[in-house]
């Protein structure tokens, strides 16, 4: 059965750096936040790891990856996530910082979603991360499903597999380590990825230089979509301060250390 | 002031989850009158057990749809609760039933929603604290927009002690739920058959990639790794993280430790897990100790490294030791 997979996925700073919170008249953000390098989040990559495994498993399916960020970061991030796996790009020209709101960014994602050419709820699945290394709120991705009147949303997903009958078996994450198993007729469906279960894949030149046709000229002409911090206000935004003084203990015996480590866990 | 609204789901038994009370805690910090919302397939466990909530009264859904977490009936069942309420302020509990509905409800309700909240604060209006950069960045928060639904953390507060008494009022809630397209199965634990993650654990033992580095004979040794780990596992009860390096080497085909999966995985895109104590054995990323160990209370760190940038600074005590070492007379004691 081919589908129509959507990945919504939103670039953050490389998990390496170092982030110092900064003012600026948009509100809070990062000491310098465009100097810093970029990766695409890294739960959305997940998202379109598996959204293109799937494609691959069901002939004429289509994967579009709609990303917003600043114009410059996201062809940065692009040219090494155009080498991983097939897709289609839609980018918005926006902010990508943590500190916007998932409201404001949720109704731009939504309304690129809707103009996208055979846009067809018949086939639709629509993906993303169930959190993202920047915001981390878990929540743009419901409330994008809702502007598109999905009510078959499903979040921490690591698996899904398609049934001879076109219907979709998933695996969510809940309590204790469990998955809850659920299964929906079809699309169209909204999937929060969790981590999934591939790797990353490997670079692939091919798949680099077929994407890359798409990938400029979708930068180019990349839509200017403003996003603010909607009605909140900011009382304050800070590093936590914590920094404890590490008691360095060399030259122990592993016996000593052992008993020590046991006398710790037994207190209360 | 605000009208606050605690929602909830019941138990599938019909009691409150014990984040509830968590959560209710925090609805109590916010001031303002409290009503209570239950949804599930019965509440009447949960309705006694808020005898003493201070609620003035529970508006309830029951339905036979309600007894399986799903997206549809339950953001339908979740927002005829909160319009019938005319709350201003909606205090959830983070369940991962609650988190798969809420920002859903929030659009339907015309509002907007926070998660992750720790903290909440009634100095000059109703604020939130939470995190944002994966930990990095702590914030505090106000907003305009009403309704207002938060999600707190669970683990955040601790649960509120209720005085007991007569139970509230309840009134039930008319809600039509629609057939549903998705049809809940049941729960799957890990294949691996080790039940490994504890949230209630008080310890958390973090293993990271080096357990599968070469060791002082010049190999690596992942069976007796996997051994001692499991092994510290049934001694002490304790919930297993591990680095994000270790769990990509089970992903990418190599045999190195079988009961490894990513629903393991602390930090970047893994969990950041809440318990009183954490112990690292092998343990040399930055994720691990900055992100995954945020809410640990108690730190210590067993490793090779005595300059481990991320050891230092981050653990109340470094062991500069052999693992494998210490963690063979640490099962021994432990087993005695």
């Amino acid at each position: 059965m081919p589908f129509q997979i959507v990945v919504l996925g939103g670039i953050v700073p490389d998990p390496l750096q170092t982030l110092e919170p900064a003012q600026t008249p948009q509100g809070p953000g990062l000491k310098n936040e465009l100097m810093l390098p970029h990766v695409l989040d890294p739960w959305s990559g997940h998202a379109l790891y598996e959204a293109a495994n799937l494609a691959a498993k069901n002939p004429g399916s289509k994967v579009t990856l709609v990303s917003l960020g600043p114009k410059a970061k996201l062809q940065q991030v692009m040219m090494a996530v155009a080498q991983k796996v097939p897709f289609e790009l839609v980018a918005l020209d926006g902010a990508a910082g943590g500190f916007t709101d998932a409201h404001e960014v949720s109704a731009k994602l939504a309304d690129a979603v809707k103009a996208l050419p055979g846009f067809d709820r018949s086939k639709l699945l629509v993906f993303g991360g169930w959190e993202s290394a920047s915001r981390g709120a878990g929540v743009t991705l419901q409330l994008v499903g809702e502007r598109l009147e999905i009510h078959d949303q499903f979040q921490g997903v690591d698996a899904v597999t398609v049934g001879a009958d076109g219907s979709l078996e998933i695996l969510e994450r809940v309590e204790g380590g469990k998955h809850q198993v659920s299964v929906v007729q079809g699309p169209p469906a909204l999937l929060g990825w969790a981590t999934g279960s591939l790797p990353e894949p490997k670079n692939n030149p091919q798949v680099g230089m077929a994407n890359m046709r798409g990938v400029m000229p979708a930068l180019q002409k990349a839509a200017a979509s403003p996003t603010g911090t909607g009605g909140v206000e900011f009382v304050s935004v800070a590093l936590p301060k914590a920094q404890r003084e590490t008691r360095i203990m060399k030259d122990m015996s592993p016996d000593d250390v052992a008993k020590e480590i046991v006398a710790w866990i037994s207190q209360d | 002031m605000d009208n606050v609204l605690l929602l909830t789901h019941t138990d599938p038994d019909g009691a409150l989850p014990r984040a509830a009370l968590e959560a209710l805690s925090a609805a109590k910090a916010a001031g303002g009158a409290l009503t209570v919302g239950l949804f599930g397939a019965a509440t009447g466990k949960a309705v006694e057990a808020l005898a003493g909530a201070g609620a003035a009264k529970v508006l309830a859904v029951e339905a036979p749809e309600l007894a399986e977490p799903r997206y549809g009936t339950d953001a339908a069942a979740a927002t005829a609760i909160a319009k019938a309420s005319g709350a201003t302020l909606i205090v959830a509990p983070a369940t991962s039933r609650m988190a798969r509905v809420a920002a859903g409800v929030a659009q339907r309700l015309g509002g907007r929603i926070d998660t992750h909240v720790n903290q909440v604060a009634a100095d000059g209006g109703v604020a939130v604290t939470r995190w944002f950069y994966k930990q990095r960045i702590e914030a505090k928060l106000r907003r305009k927009e009403r309704p207002w639904v938060i999600l707190v953390d669970p683990g955040a507060y601790p649960a509120a002690s209720l005085a007991g008494g007569p139970a509230p009022a309840v009134e039930k809630v008319p809600v039509t739920l629609s057939a549903p397209r998705t049809k809940v199965v049941g729960l799957r634990a890990p294949s691996t058959g080790e039940q490994t993650i504890k949230p209630d654990a008080k310890l958390l033992l973090v293993a990271g990639a080096g357990w599968t580095k070469k060791q002082a004979d010049g190999k690596p040794h992942p069976e007796k790794a996997e051994e001692l780990i499991l092994g510290f596992l049934h001694a002490s009860g304790a919930s297993l993280g591990s680095s994000k390096s270790l769990v990509d080497q089970a992903g990418e085909g190599q045999k190195v430790f079988e009961f490894m999966t990513h629903l393991n995985q602390i930090g970047q895109t893994g969990a950041t897990p809440r318990h009183p104590k954490g112990l690292a054995t092998c343990c040399h990323g930055e994720e691990p100790h900055v992100v995954g160990w945020r809410f640990i209370r108690d730190r210590r760190a067993v490793n090779l490294d005595p300059n481990c940038g991320w050891a230092r600074g981050k653990a109340d005590v470094l062991y500069v030791a052999d693992a494998f070492a210490v963690m063979e007379k640490v099962n021994q004691l432990l087993k005695k």
